[in-house]
């Protein structure tokens, strides 16, 4: 590789870039500056994604840098009857999910790629061969052996996936995980239900239990691509939003975690605080996991001191409550048993995978785009992400209490900057036009972790194609890791304990 | 111990006494009240942006089974449709669930069309498989949270179960995706007669903000009876709750 740059570099939540002003590189040289720069384990992936028509594709590759704050950009293209493309998974391991994606949306086959499959089988896939029904399962001969298929409808009220498990007696050799089943069509409608408010609610309807999050992440992005300025107070409301989302979540699946090794205690104490968070956040907008609270421009849910005084009532004692549940729980001999040393991920196997969020913080990797790519406003506030080494189930639960904690301070904290910081009444924008033949990204760090929304827009300031990344992308592969060589018994905590989005995935 | 104590004793009694009567916060957005006096102008402004089709263009009823209840329509013209908190939604007819300017009852079930097995069987126990066909995960998180120590929907005998072999019916969430289809058919199959089948929340009703995606498939609606629709985005425990209770005939 030589040493010009062969990319542009862009910021999280800033201007858009154009779209000429993107390398288009030759493959080749493309192959040897991912694999040169995905060396460095500040960079990771966080898309790689096709775009255009046949005969005319070209294929867009985002690498994060924290070390520089940046997003690098560049590309590669496709044209004419050539569907074969050396695969980058043999040396970048955090690529195989990307290169499967590209594999589903466009038939490209990448040689030399290990395990190179549809991530789903959409509606639209180019081979109509390929369907839920015939997915090709990995699969080991052998007396010894035997295959355990789980769902797609599981026991428990939760969304549909299928596991499949290859088996030495009681002992994960294997797990496999089938996704797609809650595939929806959402890229797509992006284009087609082509409204403000249409785009605002398909946002909210991706992951559920992401709203804001994914909401946010579209927001920011059309605010970025439309140029549209909003205030610190609504910046900060809209951090104390995704707080509430976190802090609701990491004590629900503390319950969930309790629940599975049959500490009662622990559900119904946790339960019971969940209740009161998410309570709250309907308080404030009248819907539990906050749907509505996030729109371009403004909001029809601006907090106000009566919200903004019941969020503190509540986090401060539910943080102080859930602490002393959360220290109960893990100093209990029985649970401990089931959690320590249960489910490991390496540090090691979190950097091949890409793993990004808590899955990542949880095994000792850095990453937390709050910190690395602050956005809204944690560019003016420090946050010091916890992270916890050890990478197993125990990890992720203590590191779900640790960061419970952190939001109460940061929501906290932002309430009292909220009380100063100068308010207007700004009204949602459903009237923007978009800046014309450009490109923009946009990133936010969800409770799961890092959310991506990307978009295109032609010389109209129409947007061409719309690409959305849900955490859960990069780190179901962890979870299959997770459970390897573990007691088939243990896969409910290992699955919990990361508790991954099916419909985020499947999208 | 000492330390369990204290937790329990600072975690009290956090059970709802009262299913039917519970209040929720007043912007919780429930069933919408539209103003007889709204005038055409303003039916073709909210039908403008509504962004799932749920106004009637020429009378300015809402349909609830598409509304994703975001309100804003109500912030156009406050004056004219308010969002009330009565999250008492659950109808058994689709065309019940259509809010007409000036209506201001409560949507009840029609009991002559509830089936007469439903009430014989099921009123002392009720088990039911949830079936999430292209859910979001928040409205199958409410129908969990049914069963947990705040609403402890178990009082009643009703709860979810793992097998739709010992299940009495099943629960849909979401739009029904093409890929669930199949799954979703051969649940219902392993449930044994008689048996009844809810809509729980918007997507599962209408199919939402995804209505018109290629990737859905929603036959299985249209070649079934639906004994319960339960509006919302997502449908809140209460409104399920009280829903179930009044197809039962619980009072």
């Amino acid at each position: 590789m030589s040493d010009t740059k062969k990319y542009t570099e862009t910021r999280n939540n800033s201007s858009p870039l154009s779209i000429a002003s993107i390398p288009v590189l030759d493959y080749g040289v493309f192959y040897d500056q991912v694999s040169e720069m995905l060396r460095d384990e500040q960079k990771h992936c966080v898309a790689y994604y096709g775009a255009g028509s046949p005969g005319n594709r070209r294929f867009y590759c985002c690498i994060a840098d924290d070390g520089k704050a940046t997003i690098d950009v560049f590309s590669h293209e496709m044209s004419g009857q050539n569907m074969v493309l050396k695969s980058l998974t043999p040396v970048c391991t955090q690529l195989y999910i990307f290169e499967r994606e590209i594999h589903e949306n466009f038939g490209v086959e990448f040689s030399g790629h290990p395990w190179l499959k549809p991530v789903r089988y959409p509606y639209d896939n180019p081979d109509r061969s390929e369907i839920m029904a015939n997915y090709p399962f990995y699969s080991i001969g052998g007396d010894e052996l035997h295959e355990v298929g789980v769902g797609p409808v599981h026991a428990g009220v939760i969304e549909p996936g299928h596991f499949r498990f290859i088996c030495n007696g009681e002992k994960v050799l294997h797990l496999e995980i089938q996704l797609g089943y809650q595939h929806r069509g959402i890229e797509n409608l992006f284009l087609e239900k082509s409204s403000p408010l249409q785009r605002c609610v398909l946002a909210e309807s991706i992951a559920g239990d992401t709203s804001v999050g994914h909401e946010l992440a579209h927001v920011q992005l059309i605010e970025s691509l439309a140029g549209i300025e909003i205030s610190d107070a609504l910046r900060i409301e809209r951090c104390i939003a995704l707080e509430l989302e976190r802090l609701a979540v990491h004590i629900g699946d503390t319950a969930a975690l309790c629940g599975d090794v049959a500490y009662q205690l622990g559900q119904a104490v946790c339960e019971a605080l969940r209740t009161s968070v998410i309570n709250t956040t309907q308080y404030w907008c009248g819907n539990r996991f906050g749907k509505g609270i996030v729109r371009p421009g403004g909001s029809n849910y601006h907090l106000n001191d009566a919200a903004a005084d019941e969020i503190l009532k509540v986090i401060s004692v539910t943080g102080k409550r859930f602490n002393e549940v959360a220290e109960l729980i893990y100093s209990r001999p029985s649970v401990l048993a089931r959690f320590d040393d249960i489910g490991q991920v390496t540090r090691r196997q979190g950097l091949n995978i890409g793993a990004v969020g808590m899955a990542a913080r949880s095994c000792g990797i850095l990453r937390d785009l709050r910190k690395t790519h602050p956005f809204q406003y944690y560019r003016d506030y420090q946050v010091h992400p916890a992270i916890i080494g050890s990478g197993d189930v125990l990890a992720r639960g203590k590191l779900r209490h640790l960061e419970a904690l952190d939001s109460v301070r940061i929501i906290t904290d932002l309430i009292e900057k909220w009380k100063t910081a100068l308010k207007n009444i700004e009204r949602p924008n459903y009237d923007y036009r978009l800046k014309p033949s450009s490109f923009c990204i946009s990133l936010v760090e969800g409770w799961r972790g890092e959310i991506c929304h990307a978009a295109l827009t032609d010389v109209n300031g129409k947007i061409v194609h719309y690409k959305v990344k849900d955490p859960s992308f990069h780190n179901w592969m962890a979870l299959a890791l997770a459970v390897r060589n573990q007691e088939i018994s243990d896969f409910p905590v290992c699955n919990k304990s990361f508790n991954l989005s099916y419909c985020g995935n499947d999208l | 111990m000492i330390r369990e104590a204290k937790v329990l004793a600072e975690h009290g009694r956090q059970y709802i006494k009262d299913l039917r009567t519970q209040s929720v916060s007043e912007l919780f957005r429930g069933k919408p009240v539209i103003s007889p006096g709204i005038t055409p102008d303003e039916i073709n402004s909210v039908c403008a942006i509504c962004p799932v089709n749920a106004i009637d263009r020429t009378s300015g009823s809402i349909d609830l089974c598409k509304c994703v209840f975001c309100k804003e329509c109500s912030f156009l013209f406050p004056g004219k449709i308010r969002f009330t908190n009565d999250y008492r939604i659950a109808g058994n007819r689709r065309e019940d669930l259509i809010v007409k300017p000036g209506d201001r009852d409560r949507i009840s079930l029609d009991e002559k069309s509830i089936r007469k097995e439903i009430r014989k069987t099921f009123k002392s126990a009720l088990k039911l498989r949830q079936v999430s066909a292209g859910g979001d995960n928040s409205c199958e998180m409410e129908l969990a949270a049914t069963g947990n120590v705040n609403f402890d929907f178990g009082r009643y005998g009703i709860e979810f179960v793992a097998s739709p072999r010992h299940a009495d019916g099943i629960v849909i969430t979401g739009p029904i995706t093409e890929n669930m289809s199949e799954a979703l058919k051969i649940t219902w199959e392993a449930v044994p007669e008689p048996r009844l089948i809810i809509l729980a929340g918007t997507d599962a009703l209408s199919g939402g903000i995804f209505e018109g995606s290629p990737a859905l498939n929603r036959k299985f609606i249209e070649e079934h009876h639906i004994d319960l629709y339960l509006p919302g985005n997502p449908v809140h425990p209460l409104t399920y709750i009280n829903g179930v209770l009044d197809l039962l005939g619980i009072v």
